[in-house]
């Protein structure tokens, strides 16, 4: 699959017409608002809240938030012509051209939460000759932390490409004072598979108001482990798992997939005799 | 942009987040300013936000756009509960919403005091990207 990151800059990919098929795709506006109501969820914050929509685009995302406990928001993205494709669609929240690399533009304090769905990824890219990601990373981080109310909370569902970009925003996110980590639904798909990073600022007032991780299993760990394990087998070559044992293990997984799968047996990896 | 976001948004430029200028913006007399009444009065969010309102860069941003009748000192409501407002404090909250959610510049600039960098509005939209030697 090809990801758009690549291909270039998010203010010149998304021009006129790649806002207009982006925002009238119902294939987009459905997994779209799926990933909003899930940040939503992960958010766990009482109706009628201030937030910050990172990346806002046409406003997919932020018209759910007006629907849904009527949150008043702010959106910034840095393409023009998504913006524009955002006011023919009569958007409640207000819009702003701003680079989220350069910083969020807001005194301190002023949202309650912040959301952002499949943005952040692009921080990784170095699109000029001038700018880190490193540095616009750390910089978005930082006054992202700043301009959260204490307690505030950040929800992002981001694409990244490898393990190093999840290492890398992670590592900028703790840097700048956000605690939380990384939410992944569906780990086991391939296509499916949705990371959302999920940090809070300072310690909420209440129980209450703390993230909702209800039905997360606590992956974090247990996902790293089994990664490195496999690591480490295919370093020592294919002599430790026997081919009954790999075409029991992927069949396992397919299964685990969702996938019709052949009922295991006492000839399941046998080989099929010439007589036969 | 409402008049709202106003009260929140500073300047970009990353030397000016230590000075004390950066907020709020200075907004020039020659905006275009216009009323959406598609978005609905709203108690509980406007009881919320108040409490986060810079009162002072109201005044300061309304003077500034025309509109100098504005009381200095923000307005107290007795409760945080919208239940138990009496009608006057409900009528007030309806005033505060025309002033700050349903008032919008579509058009003008507005400039950092510490900077002097202009930012440029359109179709209600600000421009808050930064040339490279400023980014």
């Amino acid at each position: 699959m090809s990801r758009p990151e690549e291909l270039a800059p998010p203010e010149i990919f998304y021009n006129d017409s790649e806002s207009k098929k982006y925002t009238e795709s119902t294939r987009v506006q459905h997994i779209q608002a799926k990933m909003t109501l899930r940040a939503l969820e992960l958010l766990n914050i009482p109706d009628n809240s201030f937030i910050l929509d990172i990346g806002c685009g046409s406003g997919l995302s932020g018209e759910i938030l007006s629907e849904e406990g009527g949150h008043m928001w702010c959106g910034v993205d840095i393409s023009p012509s998504m913006l524009a494709t955002g006011l023919t669609r009569d958007l409640k929240g207000d819009l702003m051209l701003q680079d989220m690399g350069v910083g969020i533009p807001f005194r301190a304090g002023s949202f309650d939460a912040a959301i952002s769905i499949s943005a952040i990824q692009w921080l990784c890219n170095a699109d000029t000759s001038y700018n880190d990601p490193k540095r616009r990373t750390m910089r978005f981080f930082n006054t992202l932390f700043a301009a959260l109310k204490k307690g505030g909370k950040f929800v992002a569902q981001f694409y990244p490409k490898n393990d190093d970009q999840v290492d890398q925003i992670l590592q900028a996110a703790k840097v700048a004072g956000f605690n939380g980590g990384l939410v992944i639904d569906d780990p086991e798909s391939k296509k499916n598979k949705k990371f959302y990073l999920v940090l809070t600022s300072g310690s909420p007032n209440s129980q209450e108001e703390q993230v909702n991780l209800h039905g997360v299993t606590m992956d974090a760990t247990e996902l790293g482990e089994p990664m490195t394990n496999r690591a480490r087998r295919t370093k020592r070559g294919k002599e430790i798992e026997s081919s009954k044992s790999f075409i029991n293990r992927k069949k396992e997984l397919m299964r685990r997939r969702g996938r019709k799968v052949a009922q295991d047996s006492k000839f399941t990896g046998r080989k099929r005799r010439p007589r036969f | 942009m409402k008049l709202l976001t106003t009260n929140f948004l500073k300047c970009s430029v990353q030397s000016c987040d230590t000075s004390n200028d950066n907020f709020p913006l200075s907004y020039s007399a020659q905006s275009t300013l216009a009323r959406d009444e598609s978005i609905e009065f709203n108690a509980a969010f406007l009881l919320k936000i108040l409490d986060r309102v810079d009162w002072p860069a109201v005044v300061t941003v309304a003077g500034e756009l025309g509109n100098s009748g504005l009381p200095a000192t923000k307005p107290v409501l007795s409760s945080g509960d919208v239940a138990q407002l009496g009608d006057d404090e409900l009528a007030l909250l309806r005033d505060l919403h025309v002033l700050l959610v349903q008032t919008t510049l579509v058009e003008g600039e507005m400039k950092c005091r510490n900077c002097g960098h202009t930012y440029y509005i359109k179709n209600g939209i600000p421009n808050l990207l930064l040339p490279p030697h400023l980014a």
